[in-house]
């Protein structure tokens, strides 16, 4: 078949088009390095600080939407048929500062300004998206800028009065749009992308059908969504992870749907796509969401690929174990559907053979009496990996037990149900006691680990606590709140 | 006689950073953005993975080999000294020649055509070595008899063991205080371009330019002449671009001049965290004598600090944890002793308070036990332990305090934030809230502002008035997003009387100001403000003689006034004055030199008066707990700072608001985690956490006390505000314990050590359960 072997793309509203793209060539060093646009800065190379961030705007079905991403983990090739939009790119043609802009100046939203194009980069996408935020949104949008000068509080300052700047629909990037939109889709060309060297090339297919050919053929490629951890492969362990597939941009396999009873989500459907659905299906899971990374993450990240890589320490896993999620696997043509849990085997060990790839996931909706929980514990409130997650679904039958799934993060070598604690629940009554006794049966399931984010006895301590939190959390007669305020 | 004009940029009105057009474009330029002259080459550090070993050999031909690398450097590639430290005691190589003593210890630097090829090749060496038991924190430094790094200060006054001996109630505890990495978002980077004979040039990160000059010379073996160090702006540097920049500049400087090629060492942010120092952690034993009433009779207290492997400047650092040790409160009878011990670990450094954080958080722990023990409002137990008037005024170190304004600074505070009410509630609310438990907190500062190393405590500037009115300022101060260079030039502006717009501030260079002291101990105004306005007066006292003689009138009938000269009845515009000036052969330029009056200090007898003057200040915080998990939420915070008479008040603020925020970092997120191997696993942002916008409190309240004017003659009667509120954070600190104390009624004080994690906070919270 034909391919293209260059990819081609928008920077900063001027057409781009580069050949040779290696796999692990990043966006941030292209744009330092190749293009000298030193605004965007290196702060951490892990997608953590945000110095990096920068704009993505891609074409999806309801138009041209821009997100703020990390430019350091995201993989040049992953940018064919995107506007890539930078800080040099904020302040408009007549060269005055941008809203955003003049409102972190005047409200002395700068020191050291190594961060600061980061900032104002989330800043803009909000302001796109939420010209009138509240002090909670902001927080949210900034979870991924990290700050070391001002303690924040003067960027708040600034964040809520941006729109006494000026207001989006007056903004260059919502003024072009409509040409910028005709400009992506003559990128569009349907067609499979195969460039860089021979032992680094990178592969973008052209639909969900052609990754199927293109994995039956490279069995061993590396699959990358959202490069949100195969970023730091390269970034912080200098791996070789060519050739790799790309497939965020593959809209055929982003879809996020409810079927009947449950909710479809697509393997590249980012966090962010995902965010209405949860909320409308399962309310538990959106203070938990919010708390995945940080925006630009969110903005990469997938679902699918949090699955597929098997981390222990995932944020998905537990929750939608809870909830009884399946996933669906795809090679070539063939398709093989499991219970979410079984995926996991042990420590970096996942039930997927090679050529085969996450397609979907299913996750039933909540079933009459059902009660469902979602808890994180971080050293961090935000934007941290957790020491302990959970996800715990809890039936009742006339106040009887008869439904119990409770899967943990960050307590074993894999996400993994609490059997034990779940038989403890089982048959009994509601009440403190029954999960008093599961918290006692839970040293049987789990032997946790002590490392930099927890020791074994606190992951044990909290995971048992947890479960307490979930009575008192769900008791009808409690009266006062269990749970530290979410804002 | 001034109408009411007045110029743009005055001194004491609030000002923009002079960067923040460039910072919100990205068109402000930090060592990174430099443009890179053709063939600029690329160094990368290849480090140890054990941590403490005799080298046998390191094998590098794999290096050598490697695609795109030109060569590397090891100890033996030094052409003059191999060292860096930065205190004189020649106790740090540049790269080590027999022994490894910690893991991550930088041992050669490869050189490559991209930083990609250096990255990559770096990791190919061999290292033959033996390796042996090593000791990471100050307690097993002592078990295994490891040495003190630098000679240990005792502070003594009164009769100690007397003291003790008729002690009306004592306590004895220990407290251990976690380090802390600047985690500024720039990282270390250096970019050294040779020049002629021995010159070479080096556009890095540092706080100590002068510094950093110094050792480039030392370990190229020429004279620093040879030198010249420039610094535009930092992408922060809170210390550890102190003297941690050095080994970057040398061996950037090193290849430039081996290879006559441009070379740029950066770091990743791994091994910037690893290869470099950090706040040091403190394990601290104290014993306290105190009245029924609460009243301190004698305190002696045992300052264990990791200071890593060589001494570096953990000699001053564990000295100012003493002079700090006493916070806000009078000792009547005293004993202060620091053992800095040599561990295996990286060597730690400057970090913003520079050790006085961990002296005064011991001072407010063993409040907080008497306050505890007496079953008191440990407010109460802190006015009354205040340094008051006559004999309840002499420090440790036999320093009087003179200017103390803590008593109306810490009663305002305790009003506007309704310390008293909003107590009372949350021992309420804590009597029938079951998970959730709250805390508050009102603790003070008092920080001494000067190096104690007395002889950093001068600075120059250079002054260029053009002969078309435009001013070019330079002092030896380094900018690094505290603001100096903005505050720098109002006092520049309000002293010719021009708009700020007129001054041209410049990159900080040892080829303008010889000799500078580390832009560091929040001196960085004090300082460079002085020595700027002594070259501006100079200036004005030339154009003085000239006007007068020139319009034959008295001199102080030369008025400058806002962007104009008055002389007698005649007014000019300040440039056409200074046209006028300049063709009668005035000299506009001038050095200026400060150095600051009245300090002395005696480390052998530990007597002397280290610090010029105090900066106060006071922080109420509020926080809820869950006892559950331990996380937990910082509702309210309100702070009252103390600046004098503030140059920039709007900058100030931000410092203090920022000096709050990295406080309450050190002491709750921020967490530095060893393996048994002695490898650091915190090191970078998505294993060690920094504070978060969410992690602000809830409400946020900070206010300058605008009453306050510094007693002594500092610039403007301004204080220093650098470093004196990253202690406030300790308020936060001193909630959560009082939220941990609620589980068993307040009876006893919390053991709970720093950081307060959440999981510090359960077990403690479990300790408190478990002893009923």
């Amino acid at each position: 078949m034909t391919y293209r072997s260059h990819i081609h793309f928008l920077l900063n509203g001027q057409p781009v088009t580069v050949a040779d793209v290696a796999a692990d060539q990043t966006l941030l060093d292209f744009l330092r390095l190749n293009r000298r646009l030193t605004g965007t800065k290196e702060g951490c190379a892990e997608g953590d600080c945000g110095a990096c961030t920068v704009l993505v705007g891609r074409l999806a079905d309801d138009g041209l939407t821009y997100e703020p991403v990390n430019a350091c983990i995201r993989f040049l090739a992953s940018l064919d048929g995107c506007h890539v939009v930078t800080i040099e790119h904020v302040s408009g043609p007549d060269g005055r500062l941008h809203p955003v802009q003049q409102a972190m100046v005047d409200h002395h939203g700068s020191q050291c300004g190594f961060c600061t194009p980061g900032f104002v980069m989330s800043l803009y996408a909000l302001w796109m998206e939420t010209p009138e935020p509240t002090e909670t949104q902001v927080e949210t949008a900034l979870q991924g800028n990290l700050c070391r000068c001002t303690g924040y509080a003067p960027i708040i300052r600034a964040a809520v009065a941006v729109s006494r700047y000026g207001t989006p629909s007056a903004d260059h990037l919502n003024t072009e749009r409509e040409a910028v939109i005709a400009q992506l889709r003559d990128l569009q060309d349907g067609q499979r992308v195969v460039t860089g060297p021979a032992d680094n090339q990178a592969i973008l297919p052209a639909d969900v059908d052609d990754l199927a050919e293109v994995l039956a053929d490279h069995p061993k490629a590396t699959i990358v969504a959202g490069a949100t951890d195969v970023g730091l492969w390269v970034t912080k362990f200098l791996r070789p992870i060519g050739p790799a597939v790309f497939i965020g941009h593959l809209t055929g396999m982003k879809t996020v749907r409810r079927d009947g009873d449950a909710l479809i989500i697509g393997a590249t459907a980012t966090y962010t796509e995902c965010q209405d659905a949860i909320a409308e299906i399962f309310p538990h899971l959106t203070p938990y969401w919010d708390r995945i990374a940080g925006w630009q993450v969110r903005n990469m990240g997938t679902v699918g690929g949090n699955i597929a890589n098997g981390s222990p320490i995932g944020d998905t896993p537990p929750v939608l174990i809870a909830l009884g999620a399946e996933v669906t696997l795809r090679h070539g043509s063939d398709r093989r559907t499991m219970a979410l849990q079984d995926f996991f085997i042990d420590y970096g060990k996942q039930d997927r053979k090679p050529g085969e790839f996450v397609e979907s996931i299913r996750v039933p909706c909540p079933a009459p009496g059902q009660r469902d929980a979602a808890y994180k514990i971080s050293k961090r409130r935000d934007e941290d990996i957790s020491s302990v997650a959970v996800g715990i679904s809890v039936t009742l039958t006339d106040n009887v037990i008869t439904g119990a799934r409770i899967a943990f993060g960050g307590m074993a070598a894999t996400p993994k149900r609490a059997a034990a604690a779940e038989a403890a629940l089982l048959g009994q009554a509601w009440g403190e006691a029954a999960f008093d006794a599961a918290a006692a049966a839970l040293p049987q399931d789990f032997q946790p680990l002590t490392d930099w984010r927890a020791s074994s006895e606190y992951r044990m301590l909290s995971a048992q606590n947890l479960l307490r939190r979930f009575f008192l959390d769900h008791d009808d007669a409690a009266r006062a709140p269990v749970q530290l305020a979410t804002a | 006689m001034k109408d009411n004009v007045s110029i743009r940029g005055a001194a004491h009105t609030d000002r923009i950073h002079d960067s923040a057009t460039k910072h919100v474009t990205g068109a402000a330029d930090y060592t990174d953005d430099i443009v890179e002259p053709v063939g600029t080459l690329h160094a990368y550090l290849g480090v140890s993975d054990v941590a403490h070993a005799t080298i046998r050999s390191l094998d590098l031909d794999a290096v050598r080999a490697a695609p795109g690398v030109v060569g590397v450097l090891t100890a033996a590639d030094i052409p003059g000294h191999n060292d860096i430290s930065p205190t004189g005691q020649n106790d740090e190589p540049v790269f080590p020649t027999d022994k490894i003593q910690f893991h991550g210890q930088p041992l050669f630097a490869v050189i490559a055509e991209t930083r990609d090829a250096a990255r990559r090749a770096a990791e190919l060496v061999k290292v033959d070595c033996e390796v042996l038991p090593h000791a990471l924190d100050p307690i097993a430094a002592q078990d295994a008899g490891y040495p003190h790094v630098t000679a240990p200060l005792k502070l003594e006054r009164g009769a100690v063991d007397p003291a003790f001996a008729k002690a009306t109630n004592r306590i004895k505890g220990r407290m251990e205080v976690g380090g802390q990495d600047h985690m500024y978002l720039e990282g270390h980077i250096a970019f050294a371009i040779p020049g002629e004979d021995d010159d070479v040039v080096v556009h890095c990160s540092t706080q100590h330019p002068s510094e950093a000059q110094h050792m480039v010379a030392h370990v190229l073996g020429v004279p620093s002449n040879a030198v010249t160090v420039n610094v535009r702006r930092m992408g922060g540097g809170f210390g550890g671009k102190e003297s941690q920049m050095n080994l970057f500049c040398v061996v950037a400087a090193m290849a430039a001049k081996k290879w006559g090629r441009a070379v740029k060492i950066r770091p990743d942010r791994d091994q910037d965290m690893t290869a470099t120092g950090k706040r040091h952690d403190f394990v601290i034993d104290y014993d306290v004598a105190f009245d029924d009433a609460g009243r301190i009779e004698a305190v002696d207290g045992t300052f264990a600090a990791r200071c890593g492997y060589t001494s570096d400047l953990s000699g001053p650092v564990t000295d100012r944890a003493l002079f700090h040790a006493d916070n806000a409160y009078f000792y009547p009878n005293v004993r202060l002793v620091s053992h800095p011990m040599k561990t295996n670990t990286v060597s730690n450094t400057a970090f913003r308070g520079f050790g006085g954080p961990q002296g005064v958080i011991a001072a407010e722990r063993i409040i907080e036990e008497i306050a505890f023990a007496t079953g008191q409002d440990p407010l109460d137990v802190r006015k009354a332990n205040f340094y008051g008037g006559k004999g309840r005024d002499l420090t440790p170190y036999h320093q009087a305090v003179e200017d103390n304004i803590l008593d109306r600074l810490v009663g305002e505070l305790e009003d506007s934030a309704d310390y008293r009410a909003r107590r009372k509630a949350i021992l309420d609310f804590n009597a029938t809230s079951r998970v959730l438990k709250k805390g508050i907190a009102l603790t003070p500062v008092k920080f001494g502002i000067s190096f104690t190393a007395t002889w950093y405590n001068q600075a120059g500037a250079l002054v260029h008035v053009y002969n078309d009115g435009s001013i070019h300022l330079n002092h030896g101060g380094t900018e690094m997003g505290q603001g100096l260079n903005t505050k720098v030039a109002q006092v520049v502006a309000e002293a010719f009387q021009v708009d700020i717009s007129r001054i041209k501030i410049t990159k900080t260079t040892t080829e303008k100001v010889p000799n500078t002291s580390a832009t560091a101990a929040s001196s960085g105004t004090d300082l460079n403000g002085m020595a700027a306005l002594n070259a501006v007066e100079q200036i004005k006292a030339r154009l003085v003689d000239f006007a007068a003689e020139k319009w034959n009138v008295a001199p102080d009938a030369v008025q400058f006034e806002p962007n104009q000269v008055h002389i007698g009845d005649e007014v000019l515009t300040f440039d056409a004055f200074i046209k006028q000036a300049y063709m009668a052969r005035v000299q506009l330029s001038a050095a200026g030199f400060y150095k600051t009056p009245k300090i002395h200090w005696d480390r052998a007898s530990g007597k002397g008066r280290p610090f010029y003057y105090y900066a106060y200040g006071a922080a109420c915080s509020e926080v809820t707990i869950d006892t559950l998990t331990g996380e937990y939420r910082v509702d309210r915070t309100d702070i009252l700072h103390d600046v004098g008479r503030s140059l920039n008040p709007v900058l100030d603020k931000g410092q203090v608001e920022g000096a709050f925020i990295q406080g309450m970092g050190w002491l709750t997120t921020e967490e530095l985690w060893w393996d048994d191997a002695g490898r650091l696993r915190t090191h970078a942002p998505s294993t060690y956490k920094i504070p978060l916008a969410s992690d602000r409190p809830r409400e946020f309240n900070v206010k300058l006390a605008d009453w306050s004017e510094n007693r002594e003659l500092t610039i403007k009667r301004s204080k220093a505000v650098g470093e004196p509120p990253f202690m406030l954070g300790i308020s936060v600190f001193e909630a959560l314990s009082m939220a941990v104390a609620s589980v068993a009624d307040y009876r006893n004080c919390p053991r709970l050590d720093a950081p307060a994690t959440p999981e510090r906070v359960l077990m403690a919270v479990e300790r408190l359960k478990a002893a009923g």
